[in-house]
């Protein structure tokens, strides 16, 4: 186990090098000038030099980018262009609130999600099973932005039930924090549950078909407890490993959820980064994701050995 | 099943009953469009966060809605016969909100910052300032290094506002310590800024609600979304597509004022290789432009008609609006008779515009309308940051573009139409209009002033190398309980008197 956990270190720190290369030079390659944007209507040509200068963009982008290296080698990941901010601090202000909102829509996939996919594998072929299939198909082509702000009207504008926009730590406020939760994680969780409950339905069915349900079923049990007891367990071990991998669909669709709540998280922090041109921000972020993928995959490795021992070496 | 819907009924109700006892009663909630960048007077430079600064910071003086200077830590000031000595009266009973008492060495440290500091942006506010004496605590002494008309404009905003002196060396942005009517209490990027009331303010009395909120919520949409549902107290910024519906609703109420700035195009006629063309060559090809747009069938258009037409860089009933300059109607065979003039049959040019749905449906439309005087133009349309960089390099033929305006009309018309203004992207260049413009800025009689800028607009109307087009009417929004909301052309939410009924 530790070499394993080792090796996939030592392989993860030349990815995190590229990854960030990659990112540093496409920004740079992406017309406009941070200062000139953050300047905005101010733009006193005089005071744009001074600021490149201390920000070193005029070093070519090799140089800035070892330098920038070298600084988060030793922790320190500069400061946002635009508001002076410690980027550090600012990933460790936002990812808190990412985590939550995004722990809370596979909370919502997973009990939307699995329960329907259940359900339409029980009556496959039926008025249930393609009602479920089409519920799941308007759940993946609905956009997040559009079904958010129709929620928002529907929900705080007009029925006056929830709070519209906002975040609230969940252990700061919890009461306050269910309720501004409620709305995006439905909206960020309802695609991820129509596709839980496609991969539920064909792992039901892949089991249901198999030889010890049809012997439990040849045994006189009754349906609920061949679907619970027996078909469910073997049918969840791959929809375990998707939904870890579910991480990077929850980032991206977060961006949108995130505008349109108006929750302080990372993809409104990534966002409003790249329209500024704040280099140090995105860079930061970017570089977090890299490592929460790495340390998903990692964690999905792990649990494979754990669940399966064929797969332990030496 | 029926036990599910009490349930969920339930629950309901508790979820809406929270939100309002969650919410203490005399915190004022406002919605902004953007987050604001550094709250630093010196170092900021956005719009939103002079909004916020408005409750934040106290300037040396503010302005009416009708543009007059008043009163604000200065009490009377006054200019030398030879106009190069500035002296201000200052309040005796002014703090800073650590308690620091507000006193002319403390305005002298400020401006010595804001004129000093590497990355300060005030510099070019204050660039007449030559030196600045406290004689005794509450008279301070602008020396100026020649005349300066705009100056007591620049004190009415960042450049005016101080900062507790001690607070002067250390990471100003991260907890501002001013003297305005609240003070800082935190601030979460891209979500919200709170600020409390300052019981020690010389004019707390009227301020009525304890907290401040400002909230960044960057989609209209949902910005109205959070008035309607009582999530804030006002907005600013309401879209003109927002205004019919936030006015039918009766929980709302909207009030709209005429902005300071403008919106038109800028042509290139002489930054680099892509001026070398007839719209940039030849005025009468701008004239035939110009001749071209119907600027009130444009607003209707795109604004619902809620924006008025302009021809001029001051807004509509601005002092400064020249009489002798009516907004020019639409004349197609005038165009066309111009463009025969100039031996242009059909004249083919790119407009840059920024790649939002409303300035792509401004460019159609002027597409649309210069088609029919035979002048073909191809739109190319990027974001901001893209445009912003293309124009300042001369890597465009005409750019539609807006100013947000300034208090004093120097500020709208001598960056863009002086020959040295940082931001006349086109490089238009003309010594007659540098001299008028220059001019213009020394002299502190407004009617003798005027006479500089009707005539510098005479010319620019002539060689039109920005092409005015309309003024951008400056929305507010607000839950119709909130009273005594003072609304001023600079767009800003002044806090005095506010309060809900």
């Amino acid at each position: 186990m530790a070499t394993l956990i080792l090796r996939r270190i030592l392989i993860a720190i030349p990815t995190l090098f590229l990854v960030s290369l990659f990112v540093f030079a496409l920004q740079r390659a992406l017309p406009g000038d941070p200062f000139l944007v953050i300047a905005g209507e101010e733009r006193d040509p005089e005071v744009i030099a001074r600021l490149r200068e201390i920000y070193r963009l005029d070093d070519p982008v090799i140089v800035q980018f070892f330098a920038w290296l070298g600084q988060v080698v030793q922790g320190d990941f500069g400061r946002s262009l635009r508001t002076g901010e410690p980027v550090l601090g600012l990933i460790l202000q936002k990812l808190p609130v990412t985590i939550q909102l995004a722990t809370a829509s596979i909370l919502v996939a997973i009990v939307i999600g699995i329960p329907i996919g259940i359900l339409a594998a029980r009556h496959k072929g039926t008025v249930v099973d393609y009602s479920a299939s089409a519920v799941a198909l308007s759940g993946l082509s609905i956009p997040n932005f559009w079904f958010g702000i129709m929620l928002i009207l529907l929900v705080s504008v007009h029925l006056k039930w929830l709070p519209a926009s906002g975040y609230e730590s969940i252990f700061v406020h919890p009461w306050e924090a269910i309720q501004r939760l409620i709305m995006p994680a439905f909206v960020l969780g309802n695609g991820l549950a129509a596709f839980l409950m496609r991969h539920t339905r064909s792992a039901m069915l892949e089991v249901l078909r198999s030889d010890y349900v049809r012997t439990a079923r040849a045994k006189g049990l009754d349906e609920d407890a061949v679907i619970h007891r027996h078909a469910l367990r073997n049918a969840l071990m791959p929809i375990i490993t998707l939904t870890t991998l579910l991480f990077g669909e929850l980032l991206a669709g977060a961006v949108l959820t995130e505008q349109v709540f108006t929750i302080p998280g990372f993809g409104k922090l990534i966002v409003d980064a790249v329209f500024n041109r704040d280099y140090g921000v995105v860079q930061g972020v970017v570089l977090c994701t890299a490592i929460g993928f790495i340390l998903m995959n990692l964690i999905a490795d792990i649990l494979y050995v754990v669940v399966n021992p064929r797969l332990r070496t030496g | 099943m029926k036990l599910l819907k009490v349930a969920i009924s339930a629950a309901a109700l508790a979820l809406a009953i929270v939100p309002a006892l969650a919410q203490a009663p005399s915190t004022l909630r406002i919605g902004l469009q953007e987050d604001p960048d550094m709250l630093d007077p010196h170092k900021a430079r956005t719009f939103v966060g002079r909004i916020v600064f408005m409750g934040l910071c106290d300037r040396l003086v503010d302005i009416t809605p009708e543009l007059k200077l008043v009163p604000r830590l200065a009490t009377e000031w006054n200019f030398s016969a030879d106009g190069l000595t500035l002296t201000m009266k200052l309040r005796s009973d002014a703090k800073f909100h650590d308690g620091e008492a507000f006193n002319a060495e403390a305005a002298k440290a400020n401006l010595e910052r804001a004129r000093t500091l590497p990355d300060s942006l005030r510099k070019a506010e204050l660039a007449s300032v030559d030196t600045i004496e406290a004689p005794d605590a509450t008279t301070l002494v602008l020396k100026l290094k020649r005349p300066d008309a705009t100056l007591l404009s620049q004190l009415t905003d960042r450049a005016g506002m101080m900062l507790s002196p001690k607070s002067l060396s250390g990471d100003v942005a991260a907890k501002p310590i001013c003297s305005g009517p609240y003070k800082f209490v935190e601030r979460v990027q891209n979500d919200r800024i709170v600020l409390e009331k300052f019981k020690e303010h010389w004019e707390a009395d009227k301020y009525s609600f304890d907290r401040i909120l400002y909230r960044a919520i960057p989609d209209t949409t949902v910005r109205l979304a959070n008035l309607r549902s009582g999530e804030l107290d006002m907005l600013e910024r309401l879209a003109p597509t927002d205004v019919k519906s936030a006015q039918s609703d009766k929980s709302l109420k909207v009030e709209s004022v005429a902005n300071l700035g403008y919106q038109g195009i800028t042509i290139n006629t002489n930054n680099g290789e892509a001026a070398n063309q007839p719209m940039g060559k030849d005025k009468r090809v701008r004239q035939a432009l110009s001749l071209s747009i119907d600027r009130k069938v444009l607003s209707q258009v795109v604004f619902e008609g809620l924006y008025a037409p302009s021809n001029q860089p001051f807004n509509p009933g601005n002092f400064y609006v020249s009489a002798d300059l009516p907004i020019p109607a639409r004349d197609l065979a005038k165009a066309k008779a111009l463009l025969k003039e100039a031996r242009q049959s059909k004249v083919s040019v790119e407009l840059f515009v920024t790649n939002n749905p409303v300035d792509a449906q401004l460019g159609q439309v002027i597409q649309a309308m210069a088609q029919e005087a035979g002048i073909d133009i191809q739109i190319r349309s990027t974001e901001f940051a893209s445009q912003l960089r293309d124009q300042q390099q001369g890597k465009f033929q005409m750019s539609r573009v807006g100013w947000s305006g300034r208090i004093d009309p120097d500020g709208n018309i001598h960056p863009f139409a002086h020959s040295k203004g940082n931001q006349n992207d086109g490089k238009y260049a003309n010594p007659e209009v540098d001299k008028l413009l220059d001019e213009a800025r020394t002299i502190y009689e407004p009617a003798e002033r005027k006479k500089r800028y009707d005539a510098a607009q005479k010319i620019l109307q002539d060689e039109l190398p920005i092409i005015y087009l309309y003024n951008q009417t400056v929305f507010f929004a607000m839950r119709s309980n909130i009273q005594g909301f003072a609304i001023n052309p600079d767009g800003m939410i002044r806090l005095a008197g506010l309060k809900r009924s």
